[in-house]
Protein backbone atom coordinates (compact mmCIF):
# COMPACT_ATOMS: atom_id res chain seq x y z
CA UNK A 1 0.00 0.00 0.00
CA UNK A 2 1.63 3.86 -0.68
CA UNK A 3 -0.43 5.96 0.88
CA UNK A 4 -0.84 9.84 -0.31
CA UNK A 5 -2.83 12.33 1.07
CA UNK A 6 -4.27 14.72 -1.39
CA UNK A 7 -6.21 17.89 -0.23
CA UNK A 8 -8.10 20.34 -1.83
CA UNK A 9 -8.94 23.67 -0.61
CA UNK A 10 -10.31 26.48 -2.70
CA UNK A 11 -13.86 28.24 -3.93
CA UNK A 12 -16.71 26.09 -3.96
CA UNK A 13 -17.59 24.62 -7.23
CA UNK A 14 -19.69 21.76 -8.96
CA UNK A 15 -18.08 18.96 -9.70
CA UNK A 16 -14.74 19.46 -7.81
CA UNK A 17 -15.21 15.63 -6.48
CA UNK A 18 -16.28 14.10 -9.69
CA UNK A 19 -13.17 15.81 -11.85
CA UNK A 20 -10.65 14.62 -8.70
CA UNK A 21 -11.99 11.23 -8.86
CA UNK A 22 -12.03 10.68 -12.59
CA UNK A 23 -8.40 11.38 -12.65
CA UNK A 24 -7.87 8.95 -10.12
CA UNK A 25 -10.04 6.25 -11.62
CA UNK A 26 -8.37 6.67 -14.67
CA UNK A 27 -4.94 6.56 -13.25
CA UNK A 28 -5.59 3.26 -11.87
CA UNK A 29 -5.44 5.20 -8.11
CA UNK A 30 -7.90 3.61 -5.10
CA UNK A 31 -9.83 5.73 -2.78
CA UNK A 32 -9.45 4.90 0.73
CA UNK A 33 -11.48 8.08 2.39
CA UNK A 34 -12.38 11.10 1.40
CA UNK A 35 -14.00 13.69 4.09
CA UNK A 36 -15.02 17.20 2.80
CA UNK A 37 -16.56 20.30 3.85
CA UNK A 38 -17.52 23.90 3.56
CA UNK A 39 -16.13 26.60 5.51
CA UNK A 40 -17.64 29.86 4.64
CA UNK A 41 -18.16 29.32 1.03
CA UNK A 42 -14.86 27.40 0.97
CA UNK A 43 -14.34 24.08 -0.44
CA UNK A 44 -12.29 22.10 1.90
CA UNK A 45 -11.60 18.12 1.03
CA UNK A 46 -9.16 15.27 1.94
CA UNK A 47 -9.06 12.54 0.65
CA UNK A 48 -6.65 9.24 1.00
CA UNK A 49 -5.54 7.22 -1.76
CA UNK A 50 -3.64 4.34 -2.45
CA UNK A 51 -1.48 4.56 -5.37
CA UNK A 52 0.26 0.91 -5.42
CA UNK A 53 -0.90 0.19 -8.88
CA UNK A 54 -0.95 3.79 -10.31
CA UNK A 55 -0.17 3.99 -14.22
CA UNK A 56 1.49 7.31 -13.52
CA UNK A 57 4.39 8.10 -10.70
CA UNK A 58 3.95 10.63 -8.24
CA UNK A 59 4.92 13.53 -9.93
CA UNK A 60 3.12 13.10 -13.10
CA UNK A 61 0.02 12.44 -10.38
CA UNK A 62 1.01 15.93 -8.62
CA UNK A 63 1.07 17.60 -12.11
CA UNK A 64 -1.86 15.82 -13.65
CA UNK A 65 -3.82 17.13 -9.86
CA UNK A 66 -2.71 20.53 -10.21
CA UNK A 67 -3.74 20.90 -13.64
CA UNK A 68 -7.07 19.90 -12.79
CA UNK A 69 -6.95 22.25 -9.78
CA UNK A 70 -5.97 25.02 -12.12
CA UNK A 71 -9.19 24.35 -14.25
CA UNK A 72 -11.68 24.57 -11.53
CA UNK A 73 -10.11 27.27 -9.81
CA UNK A 74 -8.97 24.92 -6.31
CA UNK A 75 -5.67 24.44 -4.75
CA UNK A 76 -4.61 20.47 -4.99
CA UNK A 77 -1.89 18.85 -2.74
CA UNK A 78 -0.52 15.42 -2.83
CA UNK A 79 1.78 14.40 0.08
CA UNK A 80 3.37 11.14 0.93
CA UNK A 81 0.99 9.94 4.27
CA UNK A 82 4.31 9.67 6.50
CA UNK A 83 4.67 13.23 7.20
CA UNK A 84 1.28 13.31 8.99
CA UNK A 85 1.78 9.66 10.67
CA UNK A 86 5.23 10.51 11.78
CA UNK A 87 3.81 14.20 13.14
CA UNK A 88 0.63 12.90 14.83
CA UNK A 89 1.17 9.39 16.00
CA UNK A 90 3.62 7.59 17.94
CA UNK B 1 -6.25 6.58 9.87
CA UNK B 2 -5.10 10.15 9.57
CA UNK B 3 -8.21 12.70 9.69
CA UNK B 4 -8.90 16.03 8.32
CA UNK B 5 -7.69 17.79 11.70
CA UNK B 6 -4.39 16.74 11.88
CA UNK B 7 -3.73 17.20 8.03
CA UNK B 8 -5.17 20.76 8.25
CA UNK B 9 -2.59 21.09 11.23
CA UNK B 10 0.49 20.01 9.57
CA UNK B 11 0.11 22.17 6.31
CA UNK B 12 -0.98 25.28 8.22
CA UNK B 13 2.81 24.96 9.80
CA UNK B 14 3.95 24.63 6.41
CA UNK B 15 2.67 27.31 5.23
CA UNK B 16 1.34 29.93 7.48
CA UNK B 17 3.92 29.19 10.84
CA UNK B 18 7.48 28.61 8.28
CA UNK B 19 7.73 25.10 9.22
CA UNK B 20 10.69 23.63 6.92
CA UNK B 21 13.15 21.72 7.61
CA UNK B 22 16.24 23.91 7.49
CA UNK B 23 18.76 22.10 6.07
CA UNK B 24 20.04 18.78 5.45
CA UNK B 25 23.94 18.45 5.75
CA UNK B 26 26.14 16.29 4.00
CA UNK B 27 29.61 15.54 6.10
CA UNK B 28 31.51 14.47 4.20
CA UNK B 29 35.67 12.61 5.53
CA UNK B 30 38.10 14.40 3.99
CA UNK B 31 41.00 11.93 5.40
CA UNK B 32 41.49 10.06 2.52
CA UNK B 33 42.32 12.89 -0.10
CA UNK B 34 45.13 13.54 2.53
CA UNK B 35 48.40 13.94 -0.10
CA UNK B 36 52.05 15.66 0.30
CA UNK B 37 51.71 17.20 -3.02
CA UNK B 38 48.99 20.23 -3.31
CA UNK B 39 47.95 20.07 -6.75
CA UNK B 40 46.93 16.36 -6.03
CA UNK B 41 44.94 17.18 -2.71
CA UNK B 42 43.36 19.65 -4.59
CA UNK B 43 42.34 17.36 -6.93
CA UNK B 44 41.27 14.56 -4.74
CA UNK B 45 39.12 17.12 -2.82
CA UNK B 46 37.01 17.69 -5.70
CA UNK B 47 36.21 14.76 -7.45
CA UNK B 48 35.28 13.24 -3.69
CA UNK B 49 33.21 15.84 -3.02
CA UNK B 50 31.12 16.07 -6.18
CA UNK B 51 30.96 12.54 -6.23
CA UNK B 52 29.87 12.17 -3.22
CA UNK B 53 27.41 15.19 -3.03
CA UNK B 54 26.19 13.94 -6.56
CA UNK B 55 22.60 13.64 -5.88
CA UNK B 56 22.51 15.65 -2.61
CA UNK B 57 20.11 18.68 -4.11
CA UNK B 58 17.77 16.50 -6.33
CA UNK B 59 17.63 14.38 -3.43
CA UNK B 60 16.27 17.15 -1.20
CA UNK B 61 13.90 18.21 -3.91
CA UNK B 62 12.51 15.26 -4.55
CA UNK B 63 11.79 14.83 -0.83
CA UNK B 64 10.23 18.06 -0.80
CA UNK B 65 8.31 17.07 -3.68
CA UNK B 66 6.85 14.09 -2.05
CA UNK B 67 5.63 15.28 1.43
CA UNK B 68 5.01 19.09 0.75
CA UNK B 69 7.68 20.00 3.20
CA UNK B 70 10.44 23.32 2.06
CA UNK B 71 13.86 21.73 2.43
CA UNK B 72 15.52 25.51 2.53
CA UNK B 73 19.30 24.32 2.39
CA UNK B 74 21.45 21.85 1.37
CA UNK B 75 24.71 22.04 2.05
CA UNK B 76 28.44 20.26 2.89
CA UNK B 77 30.18 19.95 5.59
CA UNK B 78 33.69 18.38 5.40
CA UNK B 79 36.88 17.29 8.02
CA UNK B 80 38.34 20.05 9.13
CA UNK B 81 40.82 21.68 6.49
CA UNK B 82 43.82 22.12 8.81
CA UNK B 83 43.88 18.20 9.51
CA UNK B 84 43.07 17.64 5.73
CA UNK B 85 45.79 20.13 3.99
CA UNK B 86 48.79 19.66 7.02
CA UNK B 87 50.85 17.61 4.95
CA UNK B 88 50.80 19.35 1.56
CA UNK B 89 50.43 23.17 2.83
CA UNK B 90 53.35 25.29 3.77
CA UNK B 91 51.97 28.56 3.39
CA UNK B 92 48.64 30.17 4.38
CA UNK B 93 48.13 30.78 0.58
CA UNK B 94 48.32 27.17 -0.28
CA UNK B 95 45.17 26.86 2.32
CA UNK B 96 43.79 29.43 -0.18
CA UNK B 97 44.01 27.17 -2.99
CA UNK B 98 42.16 24.51 -0.83
CA UNK B 99 39.15 26.66 0.19
CA UNK B 100 38.97 27.67 -3.54
CA UNK B 101 38.34 24.14 -4.49
CA UNK B 102 35.64 23.74 -1.84
CA UNK B 103 33.66 26.61 -2.87
CA UNK B 104 33.81 25.41 -6.93
CA UNK B 105 32.96 21.63 -5.89
CA UNK B 106 29.82 23.46 -3.72
CA UNK B 107 28.93 25.27 -6.71
CA UNK B 108 29.19 22.32 -8.84
CA UNK B 109 27.04 20.33 -7.12
CA UNK B 110 24.36 23.25 -6.20
CA UNK B 111 24.29 23.28 -2.46
CA UNK B 112 24.56 26.83 -0.80
CA UNK B 113 27.18 26.74 1.70
CA UNK B 114 30.26 24.09 2.38
CA UNK B 115 31.44 24.32 5.93
CA UNK B 116 34.55 22.82 7.30
CA UNK B 117 37.07 25.08 6.76
CA UNK B 118 38.17 25.15 10.04
CA UNK B 119 40.88 24.24 12.82
CA UNK B 120 40.36 22.59 16.30
CA UNK B 121 43.13 24.24 18.69
CA UNK B 122 41.45 24.02 21.89
CA UNK B 123 45.09 23.26 23.54
CA UNK B 124 47.46 23.79 21.01
CA UNK B 125 47.94 24.92 17.82
CA UNK B 126 50.37 23.16 14.93
CA UNK B 127 51.96 24.70 12.37
CA UNK B 128 49.05 23.70 9.76
CA UNK B 129 46.31 24.91 12.22
CA UNK B 130 47.99 28.50 12.33
CA UNK B 131 48.15 28.25 9.11
CA UNK B 132 44.88 28.17 8.22
CA UNK B 133 43.60 30.41 10.67
CA UNK B 134 46.03 33.17 9.28
CA UNK B 135 44.51 32.17 5.53
CA UNK B 136 40.96 32.44 6.45
CA UNK B 137 40.79 36.58 5.68
CA UNK B 138 41.89 35.99 2.06
CA UNK B 139 39.93 32.33 2.06
CA UNK B 140 36.89 34.13 2.70
CA UNK B 141 37.57 36.94 0.86
CA UNK B 142 38.10 34.79 -2.26
CA UNK B 143 34.65 32.83 -1.97
CA UNK B 144 31.37 33.10 -1.96
CA UNK B 145 30.55 29.71 -0.14
CA UNK B 146 32.99 28.85 1.77
CA UNK B 147 32.29 28.52 6.03
CA UNK B 148 35.13 28.78 8.29
CA UNK B 149 35.04 27.86 12.04
CA UNK B 150 38.05 27.09 14.49
CA UNK B 151 37.75 25.69 18.18
CA UNK B 152 39.33 27.29 20.49
CA UNK B 153 38.60 25.48 24.27
CA UNK B 154 36.89 22.98 25.30
CA UNK B 155 35.64 21.92 29.03
CA UNK B 156 38.53 18.79 28.72
CA UNK B 157 41.06 21.19 27.49
CA UNK B 158 40.35 24.96 28.63
CA UNK B 159 40.76 28.21 26.79
CA UNK B 160 44.15 28.49 24.31
CA UNK B 161 44.12 31.69 24.87
CA UNK B 162 47.01 32.33 22.05
CA UNK B 163 44.38 31.03 19.62
CA UNK B 164 41.40 33.03 21.41
CA UNK B 165 44.20 36.44 20.48
CA UNK B 166 44.29 35.00 16.94
CA UNK B 167 41.01 34.94 16.03
CA UNK B 168 40.17 38.21 17.91
CA UNK B 169 42.83 40.02 15.27
CA UNK B 170 41.65 37.48 12.31
CA UNK B 171 37.95 38.51 12.93
CA UNK B 172 38.93 42.17 12.44
CA UNK B 173 41.15 40.95 9.31
CA UNK B 174 38.08 39.21 7.37
CA UNK B 175 35.89 42.52 8.08
CA UNK B 176 38.97 45.15 6.46
CA UNK B 177 39.11 42.15 3.48
CA UNK B 178 35.28 41.87 2.79
CA UNK B 179 33.97 45.73 3.69
CA UNK B 180 33.18 46.42 0.57
CA UNK B 181 30.25 43.30 1.11
CA UNK B 182 29.63 44.89 4.15
CA UNK B 183 31.73 42.45 6.08
CA UNK B 184 29.93 39.51 4.86
CA UNK B 185 33.41 37.34 5.38
CA UNK B 186 32.66 37.76 9.40
CA UNK B 187 29.23 36.28 8.83
CA UNK B 188 30.98 32.80 7.78
CA UNK B 189 33.16 32.94 10.25
CA UNK B 190 32.66 30.74 13.91
CA UNK B 191 34.88 30.94 16.93
CA UNK B 192 33.91 28.02 18.98
CA UNK B 193 34.51 26.19 22.48
CA UNK B 194 32.98 22.80 22.97
CA UNK B 195 32.19 22.33 18.89
CA UNK B 196 30.46 19.33 18.17
CA UNK B 197 31.39 16.93 15.31
CA UNK B 198 27.68 16.76 13.77
CA UNK B 199 26.60 20.30 14.07
CA UNK B 200 24.77 20.72 10.17
CA UNK B 201 23.95 24.45 10.79
CA UNK B 202 26.14 27.02 9.25
CA UNK B 203 28.62 28.54 9.51
CA UNK B 204 30.03 26.42 12.03
CA UNK B 205 29.16 22.78 10.23
CA UNK B 206 32.09 20.72 9.74
CA UNK B 207 32.80 16.86 9.53
CA UNK B 208 34.40 15.76 13.04
CA UNK B 209 37.34 12.97 12.98
CA UNK B 210 35.04 10.57 14.82
CA UNK B 211 32.56 10.97 12.31
CA UNK B 212 32.50 7.92 9.14
CA UNK B 213 33.07 8.69 5.62
CA UNK B 214 29.98 10.37 4.67
CA UNK B 215 26.90 11.13 7.23
CA UNK B 216 23.29 12.63 6.73
CA UNK B 217 22.45 15.21 9.55
CA UNK B 218 19.69 16.99 9.16
CA UNK B 219 18.71 20.55 11.15
CA UNK B 220 15.27 21.64 11.65
CA UNK B 221 13.52 24.95 12.55
CA UNK B 222 10.24 26.12 13.59
CA UNK B 223 10.17 29.21 15.83
CA UNK B 224 6.91 30.27 13.98
CA UNK B 225 5.19 26.92 15.08
CA UNK B 226 5.73 27.31 18.89
CA UNK B 227 5.00 30.57 18.84
CA UNK B 228 1.67 29.94 16.89
CA UNK B 229 0.66 27.02 19.68
CA UNK B 230 1.65 29.33 22.58
CA UNK B 231 -0.89 31.73 21.17
CA UNK B 232 -3.37 28.93 21.82
CA UNK B 233 -3.20 28.71 25.92
CA UNK B 234 -1.93 32.52 26.66
CA UNK B 235 -2.14 33.05 30.17
CA UNK B 236 -1.88 29.43 31.22
CA UNK B 237 0.67 28.41 33.98
CA UNK B 238 3.87 27.24 33.38
CA UNK B 239 2.89 23.38 33.21
CA UNK B 240 0.44 24.10 30.14
CA UNK B 241 3.31 26.57 28.37
CA UNK B 242 6.03 23.59 29.12
CA UNK B 243 3.64 20.97 27.59
CA UNK B 244 2.46 22.61 24.96
CA UNK B 245 6.32 23.75 23.66
CA UNK B 246 7.19 20.35 24.15
CA UNK B 247 4.23 18.85 21.99
CA UNK B 248 5.27 21.59 19.62
CA UNK B 249 8.65 20.34 19.29
CA UNK B 250 8.25 16.87 19.31
CA UNK B 251 6.25 17.08 15.83
CA UNK B 252 8.34 19.46 14.41
CA UNK B 253 11.44 17.04 15.39
CA UNK B 254 9.23 14.23 13.54
CA UNK B 255 9.42 16.19 10.31
CA UNK B 256 12.90 16.53 10.75
CA UNK B 257 13.65 12.72 11.11
CA UNK B 258 11.03 11.69 8.34
CA UNK B 259 13.10 13.80 5.87
CA UNK B 260 16.63 12.53 7.15
CA UNK B 261 15.61 9.32 7.00
CA UNK B 262 14.24 9.31 3.70
CA UNK B 263 17.32 11.43 2.76
CA UNK B 264 19.51 8.45 4.00
CA UNK B 265 17.97 5.59 2.83
CA UNK B 266 17.69 7.56 -1.48
CA UNK B 267 21.47 8.14 -1.03
CA UNK B 268 22.59 5.40 0.61
CA UNK B 269 24.37 6.80 3.29
CA UNK B 270 23.90 6.75 7.08
CA UNK B 271 22.05 8.94 8.84
CA UNK B 272 23.74 10.78 11.73
CA UNK B 273 21.64 13.21 13.66
CA UNK B 274 18.95 15.25 13.97
CA UNK B 275 19.55 18.83 15.82
CA UNK B 276 16.93 20.27 17.05
CA UNK B 277 17.85 23.39 17.22
CA UNK B 278 15.13 26.57 16.76
CA UNK B 279 16.61 28.56 14.04
CA UNK B 280 14.57 32.04 13.27
CA UNK B 281 14.96 33.74 9.93
CA UNK B 282 14.25 37.58 9.43
CA UNK B 283 10.55 36.09 7.82
CA UNK B 284 8.38 37.83 10.03
CA UNK B 285 6.78 35.07 12.25
CA UNK B 286 9.62 33.00 11.91
CA UNK B 287 11.16 34.58 14.94
CA UNK B 288 12.58 32.96 18.65
CA UNK B 289 12.22 36.94 20.55
CA UNK B 290 8.63 36.59 19.34
CA UNK B 291 8.14 33.27 21.54
CA UNK B 292 9.94 34.74 24.12
CA UNK B 293 7.50 37.61 23.76
CA UNK B 294 4.53 35.38 23.46
CA UNK B 295 5.67 33.89 26.85
CA UNK B 296 5.35 36.93 28.47
CA UNK B 297 8.16 39.94 27.71
CA UNK B 298 7.32 43.46 26.27
CA UNK B 299 10.21 42.92 24.61
CA UNK B 300 13.63 39.82 24.38
CA UNK B 301 16.32 41.32 26.67
CA UNK B 302 14.07 42.38 29.66
CA UNK B 303 14.19 41.06 33.00
CA UNK B 304 12.66 37.71 33.15
CA UNK B 305 14.50 36.68 29.19
CA UNK B 306 17.34 34.11 30.82
CA UNK B 307 14.59 32.32 32.65
CA UNK B 308 11.87 32.21 29.78
CA UNK B 309 14.38 31.36 26.87
CA UNK B 310 16.48 28.78 29.56
CA UNK B 311 12.09 27.25 29.87
CA UNK B 312 12.38 27.31 26.54
CA UNK B 313 15.57 25.56 25.34
CA UNK B 314 14.81 22.73 27.76
CA UNK B 315 11.41 21.87 26.97
CA UNK B 316 12.67 22.32 23.17
CA UNK B 317 15.16 19.26 24.18
CA UNK B 318 12.71 17.12 26.09
CA UNK B 319 10.20 17.22 23.32
CA UNK B 320 12.66 16.57 20.26
CA UNK B 321 14.51 13.95 21.98
CA UNK B 322 11.68 11.41 22.24
CA UNK B 323 10.77 12.05 18.64
CA UNK B 324 14.50 10.84 17.28
CA UNK B 325 16.90 8.52 18.89
CA UNK B 326 19.68 10.13 17.24
CA UNK B 327 20.33 13.32 18.72
CA UNK B 328 23.06 15.82 18.32
CA UNK B 329 24.95 19.00 16.86
CA UNK B 330 23.62 22.10 19.14
CA UNK B 331 20.20 21.38 19.80
CA UNK B 332 18.28 24.14 21.73
CA UNK B 333 17.08 27.76 20.48
CA UNK B 334 19.31 30.03 18.32
CA UNK B 335 19.50 33.75 19.30
CA UNK B 336 21.21 35.52 16.36
CA UNK B 337 20.47 38.67 15.86
CA UNK B 338 20.29 39.69 12.26
CA UNK B 339 18.35 36.82 11.57
CA UNK B 340 15.59 37.41 14.01
CA UNK B 341 13.25 40.33 13.15
CA UNK B 342 11.83 40.50 17.05
CA UNK B 343 16.09 40.83 18.28
CA UNK B 344 16.35 43.20 15.70
CA UNK B 345 13.79 45.06 16.47
CA UNK B 346 14.67 44.51 20.24
CA UNK B 347 17.75 45.79 19.92
CA UNK B 348 16.65 48.92 17.62
CA UNK B 349 14.62 50.04 20.54
CA UNK B 350 17.52 49.19 23.24
CA UNK B 351 15.62 46.39 24.68
CA UNK B 352 18.72 43.93 24.38
CA UNK B 353 22.32 44.79 24.74
CA UNK B 354 25.49 42.55 24.18
CA UNK B 355 25.65 42.05 27.95
CA UNK B 356 22.07 40.43 28.13
CA UNK B 357 22.98 38.63 24.91
CA UNK B 358 25.92 37.10 26.76
CA UNK B 359 23.97 36.12 29.79
CA UNK B 360 21.08 34.42 27.41
CA UNK B 361 23.94 32.56 26.00
CA UNK B 362 24.40 30.23 29.10
CA UNK B 363 21.19 28.94 29.03
CA UNK B 364 20.39 28.18 24.99
CA UNK B 365 22.93 26.75 22.39
CA UNK B 366 25.13 28.51 20.77
CA UNK B 367 26.36 31.92 21.73
CA UNK B 368 26.64 35.40 20.38
CA UNK B 369 25.44 34.92 16.80
CA UNK B 370 25.48 37.46 14.03
CA UNK B 371 26.00 40.58 15.74
CA UNK B 372 27.19 43.52 14.21
CA UNK B 373 29.43 45.75 15.60
CA UNK B 374 31.59 49.08 15.03
CA UNK B 375 34.07 48.60 12.74
CA UNK B 376 36.50 50.38 15.15
CA UNK B 377 36.50 47.45 17.98
CA UNK B 378 39.74 46.91 18.51
CA UNK B 379 41.16 43.43 18.09
CA UNK B 380 41.87 42.78 21.58
CA UNK B 381 38.46 43.85 22.32
CA UNK B 382 36.84 40.78 20.14
CA UNK B 383 39.11 38.64 21.87
CA UNK B 384 38.22 39.23 24.80
CA UNK B 385 34.51 39.10 24.37
CA UNK B 386 35.79 35.33 22.29
CA UNK B 387 37.23 34.74 26.09
CA UNK B 388 34.59 35.25 28.02
CA UNK B 389 31.67 33.18 26.05
CA UNK B 390 34.28 30.51 25.21
CA UNK B 391 34.46 30.75 29.38
CA UNK B 392 30.78 30.47 29.70
CA UNK B 393 31.12 27.04 27.08
CA UNK B 394 34.08 25.59 29.20
CA UNK B 395 32.58 26.27 32.68
CA UNK B 396 28.99 25.08 31.69
CA UNK B 397 30.06 22.23 29.92
CA UNK B 398 28.08 23.46 26.59
CA UNK B 399 28.99 24.64 23.00
CA UNK B 400 29.20 28.30 22.56
CA UNK B 401 30.05 30.51 19.70
CA UNK B 402 31.07 33.86 18.37
CA UNK B 403 29.69 34.99 15.18
CA UNK B 404 30.63 38.92 15.41
CA UNK B 405 30.84 41.54 12.35
CA UNK B 406 32.96 44.42 12.50
CA UNK B 407 31.27 46.62 10.45
CA UNK B 408 34.30 48.81 9.24
CA UNK B 409 33.11 52.92 8.33
CA UNK B 410 30.07 52.09 10.26
CA UNK B 411 29.09 52.66 14.00
CA UNK B 412 26.88 52.22 16.22
CA UNK B 413 23.02 53.53 15.46
CA UNK B 414 23.72 52.04 11.65
CA UNK B 415 23.02 49.18 10.33
CA UNK B 416 24.15 46.67 8.21
CA UNK B 417 22.79 44.73 5.21
CA UNK B 418 23.88 40.81 4.65
CA UNK B 419 20.48 39.36 2.39
CA UNK B 420 18.56 36.49 2.89
CA UNK B 421 19.27 34.45 5.37
CA UNK B 422 22.16 36.48 7.18
CA UNK B 423 19.79 39.28 7.64
CA UNK B 424 20.08 42.98 8.22
CA UNK B 425 21.72 44.21 11.97
CA UNK B 426 21.96 47.16 14.00
CA UNK B 427 25.24 47.43 14.93
CA UNK B 428 25.55 47.94 18.99
CA UNK B 429 27.67 49.36 21.05
CA UNK B 430 30.48 47.41 22.85
CA UNK B 431 31.90 47.96 26.13
CA UNK B 432 34.90 50.99 25.49
CA UNK B 433 36.85 49.66 28.48
CA UNK B 434 40.01 47.92 27.15
CA UNK B 435 41.31 43.89 27.93
CA UNK B 436 44.94 44.29 26.00
CA UNK B 437 46.40 43.45 28.86
CA UNK B 438 44.59 40.47 29.54
CA UNK B 439 44.44 39.50 25.62
CA UNK B 440 48.38 39.61 25.61
CA UNK B 441 48.96 37.05 28.23
CA UNK B 442 50.54 34.02 26.24
CA UNK B 443 49.56 30.56 26.80
CA UNK B 444 46.16 29.30 27.88
CA UNK B 445 43.31 29.05 30.92
CA UNK B 446 43.49 25.24 32.52
CA UNK B 447 40.06 23.06 31.95
CA UNK B 448 37.61 24.03 34.89
CA UNK B 449 38.44 21.32 38.12
CA UNK B 450 35.18 19.68 37.12
CA UNK B 451 36.68 18.34 34.15
CA UNK B 452 38.11 15.80 35.67
CA UNK B 453 35.68 13.04 35.47
CA UNK B 454 38.20 10.26 35.36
Amino acid sequence: MEKIIITVVGKDTVGIIARVCTYLADNGINILDISQTIVQGFFNMMMIVDAKEAKVSFDEMTGGLNAVGEQMGVRIRCQREEIFTKMHRI
Amino acid sequence: MITRFEVNETNQMIEHENLDVRTITLGISLLDCVDVDLERLNEKIYKKITETAEELVATGQAIERDFGIPIVNKRISVTPIALVGGAACTCPEDFVTLAKTLDRAAKAVGVNFIGGYSALVSKGMTKADEFLMRSIPQALKETDFVCSSVNVGSTKTGLNMDAVRLMGEMVVKTAEYTKDTDCLGCAKLVIFCNAPDDNPFMAGAFHGVTETDAIINVGVSGPGVVKTALQAVRGADFEVLCETIKKTAFKITRVGQLVAQEASRRMGIPFGIIDLSLAPTPAVGDSVAEILEEIGLERAGAPGTTAALALLNDQVKKGGVMASSYVGGLSGAFIPVSEDQGMIDAVTEGALTLEKLEAMTCVCSVGLDMIAVPGDTPAATIAGIIADEAAIGMVNQKTTAVRLIPVIGKGVGETVEFGGLLGHAPIMPVNRFGCERFIERTGRIPAPIHSFKN
